[in-house]
């Protein structure tokens, strides 16, 4: 027990006190030493989809500086927020001025995809010893990108080890991008003009292609495509609170198409 | 402290209430499945906004040629069995391209 709580110390300190109650309980599977299960976390994060967001994390710098926001805003919300698109929601708030609680509900509604996730990711983790706080610590890391690896990955890490393993790698996420964000950020204004409208073009690509991939039912595929049509046209007819309006048209049309579909299977 | 209100409270409050129902609510329920559906209907519309009203340098690159660029992207990440790289590469040389043609 203390030795995990000294492995997740590692990658931030969260100041937390934890008591070696069980000692024994985990090192009967001594194959690999937690910090190598760690170590292997940290790895995953610097595989395929890592790169790419990596690459969508360089666009979010350049979004960002474009839009007004500083450095240290960027890269502290980077840290805080971590979520892509909650992240460009809240940009597109400051730069449009918002108030705080249309941006504190845009924000809210971007993020709650991270509920169905969080909670399709918990249970693998959970092993018989396993402690909630850990669990509301580590699901700060969930997002997307980590998601996607975690649960591919998961299933071949022993079950006591799967906390550790998911530190290392959403920690690493984490420092990566915020490094990212920064670098990039201070070079922004330096790059040509075609690399710049090139770096602004992998926020929406990497978007695209991931939601439809992440994507449960058919209801997710139609409700993107009325997104990706609504968010321009309310963009133009209620500029100040386009988002939220195409995602609860977009949203409750596709998923009211889904229940007559539903209805008509059944009939 | 704006980021921390309107960023950080707004999106961690829905990962900690994923743990708290982690394995009480069904995956499948019809109210997730709704929360899911505007959620994804949400972020769709910022991506249309980032392509149809970009800011910056994209801003100087003409709609068609982003449209294209996109959607062609787009196209080539089913063609190719969902792999992303082959959407984002693709999406990211034809505007490229199209820049370099003066499209």
């Amino acid at each position: 027990m203390e030795r995990r709580c000294a492995a997740f110390g590692a990658v931030a300190s969260y100041g937390r006190t934890c008591y070696g109650r069980h000692m024994s309980t985990w090192i009967s599977d001594a194959k690999a030493p937690r910090s190598t299960w760690f170590l292997r976390g940290v790895r995953a994060a610097f595989s395929l989809p890592g790169l790419i967001l990596i690459s969508s994390f360089i666009g979010f710098a350049a979004l960002a500086k474009d839009a007004g926001v500083t450095v240290a805003q960027a890269a502290f919300m980077t840290g805080t927020v971590w979520a892509l698109p909650s992240m460009v929601v809240l940009v597109g708030a400051i730069a449009s001025g918002a108030a705080l609680p249309a941006a504190m509900f845009a924000v809210t509604l971007s993020a709650i995809r991270l509920m169905p996730m969080v909670m399709a990711l918990a249970p693998e983790m959970r092993a018989g010893k396993t402690r909630q706080c850990v669990l509301y610590l580590l699901a700060h890391f969930v997002a997307v990108t980590s998601w996607v690896l975690a649960m591919e990955r998961l299933k071949r890490v022993p079950p006591q080890m799967r906390t550790t393993y998911y530190a290392g790698l959403g920690g690493a996420l984490v420092t990566t991008n915020v490094i990212v964000v920064t670098a990039v950020y201070a070079v922004a204004d330096a790059l040509p003009y075609a690399v710049s409208a090139a770096l602004l073009m992998l926020t929406p690509m990497y978007f695209l292609t991931s939601l439809w991939g992440s994507a449960r039912e058919r209801a997710g595929h139609v409700a993107m495509v009325l997104g990706l049509v609504l968010g321009p046209v309310f963009h133009i007819v209620l500029p100040q609170i386009d988002l939220l309006v195409a995602g609860l048209i977009g949203g409750t049309v596709a998923y009211g198409l889904q229940l007559r579909r539903r209805k008509v299977r059944a009939a | 402290m704006f980021i921390l209100v309107a960023g950080f409270a707004t999106t961690d409050i829905w990962r900690f209430l994923g743990v708290y129902l982690g394995g009480k609510l069904s995956e499948d329920s019809d109210l997730l499945v709704l929360v899911r559906t505007m959620a994804t209907a949400l972020v769709a519309a910022v991506i249309g906004n980032l392509v149809v009203f970009p800011g910056g340098a994209l801003a100087h690159t003409s709609l068609g040629l982003r449209i294209a660029a996109a959607a062609l992207g787009f196209v080539s990440y089913l063609v190719s069995g969902k792999r992303m790289v082959v959407g984002i590469a693709t999406a990211e040389f034809l505007l490229l391209a199209g820049l370099y043609l003066n499209f």
